[in-house]
């Protein structure tokens, strides 16, 4: 399914009038079946645009939309969060099983879902373990499974592996491209990391700082599947360094700005 | 150049159990109180000594005494305490979870909370009279005011970030209540419970005190009025083992209903 987001506007109002204008315009398109990353510089309203997308968040101005059929019974969207947000009161497999049981689906039928997602993203065996007694990697990786679960249209991602050491985050951005490459989903992957979005993704959304626009959506003109050995293909730096650069601007101007 | 080596700093962290210790000193005061009690140093009418107690604990056992005395205080305190927690836990939610009973609940349970329980009791005794229901009502209310300000606490502390996950799979009230809300606040309510079980322990002994022919409150001022300070001793002993006994079954029932926390 295709996402379409056009002049999304939102501004943060606290209680003492003090307002913060967190996106001004953001318009951009991903195509069904794409994965496609939004970087920008940290504070930019990145996972705000996210939440929207969810439904978590309504803009002030401009729409959020998707195109394309959706049969009965499946969500547009799915979000993984950044700090998992596990229920800690449920095992693994209730953990992945929640959505379904909101959407309604018999216990049989979760059961043979969760089962198949389990396996997909390798915690078969850890079934009743409680989150706490899992690994960070391990955690996320049930994120992904809950997420995956519902069958969603869009997977939404929200820095899913930031939380992670930098060794178990490459494992999983393999995996989550196997997975991506097996269910054929459309991802929007929020990230403040340059490298893990030119080597996932297919297009990658630039956003200023706040508010945020769209400084250029650069495309990845890598093949797939992607391979470590990519990393230092001139593709992968040339689409690297033009997002540094996009970025490196903004973050200079915003840090030169910040209130001490 | 003489190496010097690295000094363990950390010792002073250390902390040992001493397992031996522990049992020492609770044997070592029982027999010090047996030793003053047989050297006659401290009359048997103030201290009985602790075999004295034991012994007259047995007889009171033996003659069907006791078990009147404690199956009458057991029904009142698990009756009581159970409403207490049922009404507490009810209200806690309610209030949690919806703005107008938080609006109308928080400023009454406010204003009524610091009234010291006990007071009421001659007040309960004017409406509900002198039986079971004034003493049973006592104990209610004592437990229902932890068990409804934890809960609330509980509930209005659940994790944002889960209640907006929950939301984001399509949860709707009912379920952000049953699924987010109430196990999140379990451990309050558990924390709760066990200040719950102090308090009723507190107000059933202060009722049965008051007004009651039956009830190891009962048995303890009666035996304070005859003289008979062991059998007073007997029913010290009898509270502090029911107080041991509730703790010992909240801890086991928190682990049963709260696994994801036993061995975090």
């Amino acid at each position: 399914m295709k996402v379409l987001v056009d002049g999304v506007t939102k501004t943060y109002r606290d209680g003492r009038g003090q307002s913060v204008e967190a996106l001004a315009g953001v318009t951009f398109t991903v195509e069904a079946e794409a994965l496609v990353a939004v970087v920008g510089p940290s504070g930019c309203g990145k996972s705000t645009l996210l939440n929207m997308l969810a439904g978590l968040l309504l803009p002030d101005a401009g729409r959020l939309g998707f195109e394309g059929a959706l049969s009965a019974g499946r969500p547009a969207t799915a979000m993984v969060f950044q700090e998992f947000a596990l229920f800690p009161w449920r095992t693994v497999q209730a953990n992945v099983e929640f959505g379904l049981e909101e959407a309604g689906r018999p216990a049989a039928e979760r059961r043979a879902i969760s089962r198949r997602f389990i396996e997909l993203t390798g915690l078969g065996g850890f079934e009743r373990k409680y989150p706490h007694q899992l690994s960070g990697g391990m955690r996320q990786r049930v994120g992904i499974a809950r997420a995956l679960a519902v069958d969603p249209a869009v997977l939404l991602m929200d820095e899913p592996f930031s939380a992670l050491d930098a060794q178990t985050r490459q494992l999983m951005q393999e995996e989550l491209l196997g997975i991506w490459e097996r269910t054929r989903k459309t991802i929007v992957y929020v990230t403040h990391n340059i490298h893990e979005a030119v080597w996932m993704a297919d297009r990658v959304v630039v956003l200023s700082r706040r508010p945020a626009r769209v400084l250029e959506v650069v495309d990845v003109a890598l093949k797939r599947p992607r391979t470590e050995a990519m990393l230092g293909e001139p593709a992968f730096v040339q689409a690297a360094e033009r997002i540094w650069a996009l970025i490196k601007s903004q973050a200079h101007a915003a840090l030169r700005e910040s209130p001490a | 150049m003489s190496a010097r080596p690295v000094v363990d700093r950390a010792r002073v962290l250390e902390r040992s159990r001493h397992p031996v210790a522990r049992v020492v000193g609770l044997a070592g005061l029982v027999a010090l109180w047996e030793l003053l009690t047989r050297t006659g140093w401290v009359p048997a009418l103030f201290l009985p000594s602790p075999l004295g107690v034991l012994g007259a604990g047995v007889e009171m056992l033996r003659s069907g005494e006791l078990v009147g005395h404690v199956v009458t205080s057991l029904g009142r305190i698990l009756l009581g305490f159970a409403l207490g927690a049922l009404g507490g836990v009810a209200v806690g939610l309610a209030v949690g979870v919806f703005g107008v009973a938080e609006a109308v609940g928080t400023p009454l349970i406010a204003a009524t909370f610091p009234i010291p329980k006990i007071a009421l009791l001659p007040l309960l005794i004017l409406w509900l009279g002198i039986g079971e229901a004034s003493k049973i009502a006592v104990i209610t209310l004592g437990v229902f005011f932890p068990m409804a300000i934890n809960t609330y606490a509980g509930v209005r502390h659940a994790d944002p970030l889960l209640l907006r996950a929950a939301v984001s799979f399509g949860a709707g009230r009912w379920s952000l209540v049953r699924k987010v809300m109430l196990p999140a606040a379990l451990p309050m309510i558990f924390a709760g419970l066990k200040l719950g079980a102090g308090t009723s322990l507190l107000l059933l002994v202060a009722a049965e005190m008051i007004a009651a022919n039956s009830g190891i409150g009962f048995l303890v001022l009666n035996a304070q009025n005859l003289m008979e300070t062991t059998k007073l001793m007997v029913g010290i002993v009898l509270l502090s083992l029911l107080g041991l006994a509730s703790h010992y079954l909240l801890t086991r029932l928190e682990r049963a209903v709260i696994p994801w926390k036993a061995d975090a």
